[in-house]
């Protein structure tokens, strides 16, 4: 009778286990990239990648898009069936 | 003799040319489903040069959103690669000029992100666009 009790208690416990668990893992991912800049500097490279992608969309300059308004007025209209 | 053979196989060209310009091909149009889906507002343009969803979003909306937006980043991308531009630059372009074409009652999405509905009067559009 008492053995499901303690089950019971140790259910809760494992939910502090599965915290732990999770820093654990983000340790784990902060040793992995710190090992990976060791390796190489092309993990320099590869690091900020993905901010960079969305940063371009706010940095396109307005004079890129004057260049390039014409060529994509002509796309429009060669391709009408898709615009 | 030889000059003026060439000065005419010149000018027969320059004609054909000429001719190949009046005769514009007639570009392909919209399909139905599509065609019907934008002029009742369910899809618009988006500032980043793509289709979107306006309002609930269904199985067959989003298959033609989708099948338009395949066809688009793939034109996209090849006149990117051809004017030396990124495809986002190239898309982004696209899109300023999309939203400038749209007739009035069809669907665009303004810089603050929000649904506008065309009017007579210029769309809102960003900044940047021409």
């Amino acid at each position: 009778m008492r053995i499901p009790k303690l089950t019971g208690a140790i259910r809760h416990a494992n939910s502090f286990a599965m915290q732990e668990r999770e820093t654990g893992m983000g340790h784990r991912i902060l040793a992995v990239s710190i090992g990976s800049l060791v390796l190489g500097g092309c993990v320099t490279v590869e690091a900020p990648t993905e901010p960079i992608v969305i940063e371009l969309n706010v940095n396109i300059r307005q004079e890129v898009i004057y260049r390039l308004a014409e060529d994509a007025g002509n796309t429009i209209e060669e391709n009408a069936d898709i615009f | 003799m030889n000059r003026y053979v060439i000065k005419a196989a010149l000018a027969g060209s320059a004609f054909a040319v000429a001719l190949g310009g009046v005769a514009a091909p007639a570009y392909a149009q919209r399909d139905p489903a599509y065609a019907a889906a934008r002029s009742s507002g369910q899809v618009g343009e988006k500032m980043d040069g793509y289709l979107g969803i306006v309002g609930s979003e269904s199985v067959e909306l989003r298959r033609i959103v989708n099948d338009i937006n395949i066809k688009r980043r793939a034109v996209y991308s090849e006149r990117a690669q051809a004017t030396n531009a990124t495809l986002e630059e190239y898309a982004l372009t696209a899109g300023c000029q999309a939203i400038l074409a749209t007739k009035p009652g069809e669907k665009y999405q303004a810089p603050d992100g929000s649904w506008q509905t065309r009017t007579s009067a210029a769309p809102m559009r960003d900044s940047r666009c021409p």
